[in-house]
Order: C-alpha cells, then structure tokens, then sequence
C-alpha cells in the first residue's frame, strides 16, 4: 500500500500545483465565477450539492461500465470472427470503420424509438463508441500470433479450434484489454453524448445531462463539480483495467514493463 | 466448434509409439508458387526410407529444402510429385514456441491435453519426465524465465508426450551456444536410447549429424536432391574426436563440397 501511495504522488503534487495556479489565476485575473470559477467554489458546489451529483454519478457510472463491457463483448467476438474468416473481415471491416463517423444525436431518436426510454439506448451509443478501438486492437492483437504456432500445434492433432484456443485466444485478451483502456478515454465522453443525445424516462439523467444544464443554466460551479467527478472516474476505471490485465494475462504486462 | 475430447486411445510415450515406425518418401517433389509465376522448387525427386527405430540425420546449405522435407513428413504440406508414406509425426521447431502463456510444465503436457486428458492428469504425466531432462524445480517457470538450452529441452518434451513414433526435428540445437549444443547431444542419444523412435534429424552440423546418426543422407542446394546416403556403423556412445567420426564428418563435408 505504502509503496503505491509513493507511486501516486507525483500525479497528486502536479495536480495540487495546477488546482494552486488556476485559483491564483481566477483571483488575480478576476474572472467571472460564470465563466470559469475558482477551485473553491467548485468544492463548495460540490459540498452542497452532493447527493445530487452522486445520484447522477451512479447513473453515468452505471451506462460507462456496462457500455464498456458490452464493447469489450462485441469488438472481441466480431474481432475472432474477422479473425477467423476472410469474407467477414471484408464485409465488416469498413462498416465498422464508418460507423465511427455517425453522429450520434441522427441515431439517439432511432434507438429510443426501438428500446425505449431506459437505460438500453444509452448503452448502445457507449457501446458503438467504444467497440471500435477494442476491434482494432484485438484484430491486431491476433493478427500477430507467430503464424507457427498453429501450425505446430496442428503436428500435436489439434483441431482448428483447439488450435485457436490455445495458440491465438490467449493473445487475443490483453489486445481486448488494451483497446477497452483506450475505449474509455472515450467512452466517458461517450456517456455524455449518449445522455445528451437520447430522451430518457429516469428520474436521473445521469453527469453528462447534469453538466449540459448546469452549463446553460449559470450554475457554472455545479458543472465543474460535476466534470471533476468524471475526470477522477476516468482515472478510476482507467487504471482498474490495467488492473484487470495485469491479473488476467500477466504474461503480456511484462514485456511492456512498468507502465504505471 | 469440434470438441475437445477425441475417441482414440490415449497417446503414451511407452506403448504404440515406441521403437519408432517406417518411413517411405519416393521421389518427392515440392515447388512453391510465387508470384512472378516461376516458383520456388524446394525439393525434387527426394527419396528416402528410414526403418522403425532408425535416426535418420538430413544435412545439406541452407534452402536446400530440409524444412520442407519435414513439413511434407509431417503432414503440413503434400507433395506436388511422388508419395509419402509416413505415421504419425511430430515436428519440433527450429524455434522452440513455447506458448509464453503457459508454464514450462503445461507447454510440455501440451499434446496430451489437445488429446483430451484433464489439465491435472497431463500435468502428472510430463512432471514424471521433467526430473530426467535436468527441468527439475522449473515446472511452473513461464518461457521466457528459462535459458534457450531449457527452452528447448521442453519443446522435446512436448515433442515427445505427442506419443507419436516419428519424431521430425528441425535443427533443435541451432540456436543454443556450442557447449549448451553439445549437452543436448548427448542428452538427445541418451533419451532416445531409452524411448526409441523414429528420428529425421535436420541439421546443418555435420559433425552432429555423424555423432547422432545412424545414417546420414546429404541433399544438394536448391532444388534439394539427395547426393549420398552414408551408414554410421560406429558404436555408440560416439565422441566427436573418435577417428570414424571425423573421417565420416569429413566425407560428408567433401560431399556438400563438391556439388558448390
């Protein structure tokens, strides 16, 4: 424990240096708490309007884990399957591409229309957001099997699947993992589109919805509060990931060395 | 997907595959396509026979299509001219390919859990031969913890819990430094005069070929044809400065000379 706190600290002093300069800033440049508030009116709003902000977390928390995991799901399973058939990568490929390019807010109404107003469509658009770098990711990550092993294990008698499970599936899961942490650089902000661009029947629209209103409704310092919170849950899940790597496929985190 | 589990009998390192099996290669031929249309022509008319229980040694320069040779004895690719009539193979590498996922005792009990034993029974059978190669203690060592001479000393183990009773090696001392290569030589006379099999050795060594052979067939530079068969009638154990072996080292050598 001891030791990872000694990790944390240069990131700890930085932000502690620049949350120091911006209040310094706002003070001597006398900017307009509308515009841009001090550190300590975003502590305070946050302070005062906690239970609010934490409602709307969990929901946001909720539609970036699941939207995550759905994208992991998606991209690894259509990664294998490209992986596995030529056809299907040429058929699928570029329209995995493209779809990177549809805006959002032209298709919120439509999955609405089909899921309702609930959680599904914003799972959806998080999804869509971030299966995209799982896809590339694993398809690579697989694509750089040693094009021998299969071959040997087939001298073993392995079947085509038993070659792929041991040979290639292994490869494939911290190439998932890597592109699921570059997914959530994203997803986070996809959270927000997703809950900005479909209507929604919950009684909380979640950190992104939060941030929009409080942002046109001069409550300046609230949605500060509320981006901070996002940015720690980026930072959050972020490094639970490479968690997660690290216990799933040690093998791969030791050739990248130390990364965190 | 085809399952696991396959309904034949269980290969055993002791039992069907032991004393090795008959090989009749007859006047085999093998081009790879290329693009520009002309092809590669690997081997061309290659006969060779080797009796059950014999070590067959394969020296020849580089691209003269001792892989390929392996490749067609093992299945992997068929040849475009004559016939091959060849059990069961299993091919060691010339690289080892230890999956970098496994431990050093599950790479090794690789084949048998292809052939649908449980994780613990395969891990059972190979730890039993793992004192016999010096592996003892790096069971649970990952690859990329061991030297190359242990490396390969777990290929061959996995080579040889394949239970098959051809054994195809593709140069498996080529990468190891000189005294680690002479280890294993002795090491590789000595398991096989416990488990015989048949063993097509390929080699660029001739001393090797002549110190672990019964006979050594000698092909030509590309497109690979062989040149000479010669007997190695010297008792064994053989040692590389004993007069037989270094005039039968030299002769192959001649032989390799003159067709340059």
């Amino acid at each position: 424990m001891r030791a990872r706190a000694v990790r944390a600290l240069p990131a700890v002093l930085l932000t502690a240096t620049l949350l120091g300069a911006w209040e310094c800033y706002v003070d001597a440049a006398g900017v307009e708490a509308d515009l841009l508030p001090a550190p300590h009116a975003v502590a305070a709003a946050l302070w005062n309007n906690g239970s609010l902000v934490w409602r709307n977390f969990t929901v946001t928390a909720e539609q970036v884990v699941l939207g995550l995991a759905l994208a992991l799901a998606c991209g690894f399973l259509l990664a294998v399957a490209i992986h596995l058939s030529p056809l299907l990568r040429r058929a699928f490929y570029p329209l995995a591409v493209g779809s990177q390019a549809v805006p959002i807010p032209v298709i919120g109404v439509l999955l609405v229309f089909w899921w309702g107003f609930g959680i599904f469509p914003k799972l959806a658009v998080i999804a869509l957001i971030c299966f995209f770098p799982v896809l590339v990711t694993t398809v690579d990550g697989l694509a750089a099997v040693d094009p021998e092993q299969p071959k040997l294990l087939r001298t073993l008698d392995a079947s085509r699947w038993q070659a792929f499970r041991f040979a290639e599936l292994p490869a494939a899961l911290p190439a998932a993992l890597s592109g699921a942490r570059i997914a959530l650089a994203v997803g986070v902000i996809g959270a927000f589109i997703a809950e900005t661009s479909t209507p929604t029947s919950q009684a909380y629209a979640g950190l992104g919805h939060e941030i929009v209103t409080d942002a046109g409704g001069f409550q300046t310092p609230r949605a500060y509060a509320a981006t901070a919170v996002l940015f720690v849950f980026a930072v959050a899940c972020f490094y639970a990931l490479a968690l997660a790597e690290r216990q799933l496929a040690p093998w791969s985190v030791r050739f990248r060395g130390e990364t965190h | 997907m085809a399952t696991e589990l396959k309904p034949r009998a269980q290969p055993s390192p002791s039992d069907s595959a032991r004393g090795g099996a008959e090989i009749i290669l007859e006047g085999v031929s093998r081009t790879y396509p290329a693009q520009s249309g002309a092809g590669v022509e690997a081997l061309a008319g290659v006969s060779l026979r080797a009796r059950a229980g014999e070590l067959i040694a394969v020296v020849g320069p580089s691209g003269c299509g001792k892989s390929t040779l392996l490749e067609l004895l093992c299945g992997l690719q068929s040849p475009d001219r004559g016939s091959v009539v060849c059990p069961p193979a299993v091919l060691m590498p010339q690289r080892d390919l230890l999956l970098p996922w496994l431990s050093a005792l599950d790479n090794a009990a690789l084949a048998l859990r292809i052939a649908g034993l449980s994780r613990a029974r395969a891990r059972e059978r190979a730890a039993r031969l793992f004192g016999e190669l010096g592996l003892d203690g790096f069971e649970q060592a990952r690859p990329h913890e061991l030297s190359g001479g242990m490396r390969q000393r777990v290929a061959f183990l996995r080579t040889l819990l394949a239970g098959k009773p051809i054994l195809c090696l593709d140069e498996p001392f080529g990468a190891l430094d000189a005294i680690t290569r002479c280890e294993m030589q002795g090491w590789l006379a000595g398991t096989l005069a416990r488990e015989p099999r048949t063993v097509v050795l390929v080699t660029h060594d001739v001393e090797e070929a002549v110190l672990l052979a019964d006979r050594v067939v000698v092909l030509s530079p590309r497109p690979g044809r062989v040149i000479a068969e010669l007997e190695v009638e010297i008792e064994r154990p053989r040692v590389r400065t004993g007069t037989a072996v270094v005039a039968l080292r030299e002769q192959a050598l001649r032989m390799l000379g003159m067709e340059r």
